[in-house]
């Protein structure tokens, strides 16, 4: 059996940014394993602008960005087995993968670093009545079509949800002459970025229907039209508030979930609320020499976190690989009041400082987001607007907490702010 | 002029014509769609009824028994899937206790072997996931699980390799009789056939009114699905039915052949043949529903929602009509539930019929024997590494979820697919908890470089069904 220190299934950005991590950590033997026939991940489709700002203080497109990281893995001579589809990891880290060049073989891994991304979620998860006509996509899938295979799936569009492949779909389509009608989202606020809302629907005069979703699909063969209809607090349909639009194209952008079968397939711990893997500081899930970064951990809204992160996995993948398992006591964090998740979900007294990621779920004015460490309030952050669209983060250095603390809870605290 | 032309590419009709391709004839099966196995055949509960709900002497009762006691066989012969799982029908009153003792005894009086009930303790360890409410049940060791798509293109396959001939995109427009037979004129031309057999499963009502002089009216009884992740596969491994109640007929809970939780059908007439829209009420029946039988029913790990279209006839007995309705002209209409379960002995029955009428001779070079696509998920590692060493497509994941490799999607175009839809019911590409976010885009790719098809032309299932408009950038030059 074939035998590399450290295994990377994916090469998209997070898989990229963690080998050129764990490679300037001193590891030599790594091996990216990638399915699609090029590097970069989802990035490849997304050729509008807005990557980077953060990395590399730089407006690039997806390509762009990825390409950076491509540089990077290709001049530290990194290998990376393309069109190669990981199809089973064990809990010993073999992993069985398949390709047309190689065939069918199984490689052993002393690490690896999970980085398989997220998918979306499709109109079967949502039981949307009605027929199961031509024309339904999901809004990555018509991104794929558009922007890398040049296709056009249709010319009177309407999308449901409000997540940012949905918005950036909604401005694409638009550009390729395609009449975007409307943009319906079942919450009362938009999953998506302010800025995309800004950017890809106001100023295309693209409408968006809050609290407002699709009750009926109509059409045989193809796509006639949707009905939308508002609806109440608990999301039920409003009876009485039902619109037709007629259109050839409804694009999804309903969520994206971290694509797992391989984590869990393995046996790796999986959050119910991130759909990832549970991790400590050091992104290491429940299985030893496993860790997990960008996309498949949780969904980010930024690429330059899912690099920061990966290069954090990276780095931790190196430190095993030299050191073994990270030693000292376990902290639980705990999600709260407000804070849907955090990310990591424990970390150990013996890491120096730790970035946590988090969201909440639903918007907030004017709220403080507040740590307590077993009871006693840590820190109190306030924040003039958080947006469960918006990924928050709060770094924690382990040398200011209470000595004995075996507990930090997040939550969001509104009312008056000190 | 054709010796016969079977008039419908479902379950039944694709039945039909293998039993007949046993004898020296020469025969025509003509669709109206793109593929075989695109109305009821292709949306149903993918079961084998063991026989013990229909009256006993109907025909319902006997083609049920019978196909019950062929089919695995068959599927052993036509190399697909086949799992005497058995089923367990639920009493969840002990008022109705009655109840399940007539169906215990009807299924015998139909013959069906080792129906026994069981309650307690012995329910339990059969059925961990079952209602605390069931007090006992009807178990039939009989009932199995199959894969309705594939048996239905394989029954076509093996017709086809026995020399019938198939006419896709030919609906049936009218029927009439002439000089020693028929003239089938067809939205693709007229054909002529000393025998016509009937198969066109809700449409049958329409080609039999053209002939005789008893009018058949069918209904189209509509029936909602939810269909489950893998992950529930497990939660029970049966086929669980509800007993009949004040509160309707109920809906089953049964784990599918490839490893999914399928819950339904719930039960609407309608008067369009066409229509296959789910409905909100109808899929809040399903769940509540099926939540009656299984504790914890996981309508969270929905990956979609279907309906199929059940042939039903309007008025006179509550029965299939099979045989020869007029002089020459046979059919099997009203075949609704148990149909699939017949379809093997609808088959040979009317092929025998026929041939009969006909007086054909046997073949001596019959070709009983169908290779499946090999789903290579399915097999060993050494097996599945030589398959991709002698043949490098089979070494290229194409579907991630179900994961079926390029190979595997080549052949199912070989074997007629011409649409994402007829890939993914004959190899599952598609199939799995992402519906085809991933993969559509690349079996649309080699759906074009393997038909030789522009991107325009492809489609979802046929007709209508474009999938692209045209490609960016059109336009610009004005």
């Amino acid at each position: 059996m074939k035998h590399v220190k450290l295994a990377i299934i994916g090469g998209g950005p997070a898989g990229l940014a963690a080998a050129a991590a764990a490679k300037k950590q001193g590891v030599n033997d790594i091996l990216i394993i990638e399915r699609d026939e090029r590097l970069g991940g989802i990035l490849n489709q997304c050729i509008h602008a807005g990557f980077g700002l953060h990395t590399f203080g730089q407006e690039l497109s997806g390509p762009e960005y990825a390409q950076r990281f491509i540089d990077q893995v290709q001049e530290m001579e990194i290998p990376c087995l393309l069109n190669t589809m990981v199809l089973d990891l064990s809990d010993e880290r073999v992993l069985t993968v398949t390709s047309r060049e190689e065939g069918l073989q199984q490689i052993k891994a002393d690490a690896v670093i999970l980085a398989m991304g997220c998918r979306e979620r499709p109109r079967g998860a949502l039981n949307i009545p009605g027929t199961r006509p031509a024309g339904i996509w999901s809004a990555g899938t018509a991104q794929r079509l558009v922007n890398m295979e040049g296709m056009m799936p249709g010319r009177e569009v309407v999308i449901l949800g409000s997540g940012d492949i949905g918005l950036i779909m909604a401005r694409r389509m638009t550009m390729e002459g395609a009449r975007v009608k409307a943009v319906a989202e079942v919450m009362p606020y938009s999953g998506g970025l302010k800025r995309n809302i800004v950017q890809c629907l106001d100023d295309f005069d693209i409408p968006l229907l809050l609290s407002t979703t699709v009750v009926q699909i109509h059409g045989g063969k193809k796509l006639e039209g949707v009905t939308l209809a508002q609806v109440d607090a608990q999301r039920r349909p409003i009876a009485g508030t039902e619109q037709y639009i007629p259109c050839d194209t409804l694009l999804l952008s309903v969520g994206l979930l971290p694509e797992n079968e391989l984590s869990a397939a393995a046996g790796v711990a999986l959050s119910p609320i991130t759909g990832g893997p549970v991790v400590g500081e050091d992104l290491a899930t429940s299985i030893e020499g496993v860790f997990a970064c960008g996309n498949v951990l949780h969904v980010h809204d930024l690429v330059d976190f899912v690099s920061q992160e990966a290069a954090l996995a990276g780095e931790a993948a190196a430190r095993y690989l030299t050191a073994g398992k990270p030693q000292g006591d376990v902290i639980s964090l705990l999600a709260e009041g407000g804070v849907r998740y955090t990310v990591p979900q424990h970390i150990r007294r013996g890491a120096d400082t730790v970035t946590v990621r988090f969201r909440v779920g639903q918007p907030y004015r004017d709220a403080a987001v507040c740590l307590y460490a077993d009871g006693k309030l840590l820190r109190r952050i306030p924040k003039r607007v958080l947006a469960p669209g918006e990924m928050e983060r709060v770094t924690l250095r382990i040398a200011d907490l209470p000595e004995d603390c075996r507990t930090i809870r997040f939550c969001i605290e509104e009312g008056e702010t000190k | 002029m054709y010796d016969v032309v079977i008039i419908g590419g479902g379950v039944i009709g694709c039945a039909i014509a293998r039993e007949l391709s046993r004898y020296q004839l020469k025969l025509c099966l003509l669709e109206k769609e793109e593929d075989v196995c695109t109305g009821t055949s292709k949306a149903n509960s993918a079961i084998v009824h063991a026989g013990f709900d229909a009256e006993p002497g109907s025909n319902k009762a006997i083609f049920n028994v019978r196909g019950s006691r062929m089919m695995e066989e068959l599927c052993c012969q036509l190399d697909i899937p086949y799992r005497r799982c058995g089923s367990l029908v639920l009493c969840f009153d002990e008022a109705d206790r009655p109840k399940l003792e007539q169906l215990l005894e009807k299924g015998q009086r139909n013959g069906v072997e080792g129906l026994e009930i069981v309650e307690g303790d012995a329910l339990r360890v059969m059925e961990p996931n079952i209602s605390d409410e069931a007090v006992a049940a009807l178990h039939a060791p009989t009932g199995a699980i199959i894969c309705p798509f594939t048996l239905t293109y394989a029954l076509a396959e093996n017709a086809a390799a026995n020399g019938v001939e198939f006419r896709f995109n030919a609906g049936v427009e009218k029927v009439e009789r002439i000089e020693g037979g028929f003239a089938v004129r067809t939205t693709a031309g007229t054909l002529e056939s000393r025998v016509v057999i009937n198969a066109a499963g809700v449409y049958a009502d329409v080609l039999h009114n053209q002939l005789c002089g008893n009018k058949l009216r069918i209904v189209s009884r509509r029936g909602e699905y939810c269909l489950m992740d893998k992950t529930e596969g497990n939660l029970v491994s049966r086929t669980i039915f509800q007993l009949p109640s004040a509160m309707g007929k109920g809906v089953l809970v049964t784990p599918t052949v490839h490893g999914n939780l399928l819950v339904g059908p719930t039960a609407t007439d309608q008067e369009a043949k066409d229509c296959t829209a789910t409905t909100a009420e109808g899929l809040a029946q399903v769940s509540s529903s099926a939540s009656r039988s299984v504790k914890k029913l996981p309508m969270n790990r929905v990956i979609t929602g279907f309906a199929g279209l059940r042939a039903h006839i309007a008025e006179g007995a509550d029965d299939f009509v099979i045989g020869e309705s007029a002089e020459n002209f046979f059919e099997a209409a009203g075949i609704e539930s148990p149909g699939l379960s017949s379809a093997p002995a609808i088959g040979q029955y009317l092929a025998e019929l026929v041939v009969r009428t006909l007086n054909a001779a046997e073949k001596s070079d019959f070709i009983a024997t169908r290779r499946g696509i090999t789903p290579l998920r399915e097999l060993p590692f050494a097996e599945r590494q030589a398959i991709i060493a002698a043949d490098s497509a089979y070494g290229q994941i194409i579907c991630r979820c179900e994961q079926i490799s390029e190979g595997e999607i080549i052949e199912a175009i070989r074997r007629g697919a011409r649409s994402l839809d007829g890939v993914k019911r004959r190899v599952r590409a598609g199939m799995g908890r992402c519906q085809g976010g991933f993969c559509a885009p690349r079996v649309m790719e080699i759906l074009a470089r393997e038909l030789n098809l522009t991107s325009t032309e492809l489609s979802k299932s046929g007709g209508e069904s474009r999938l692209i408009t045209g490609s960016t950038k059109e336009g610009w030059d004005k």
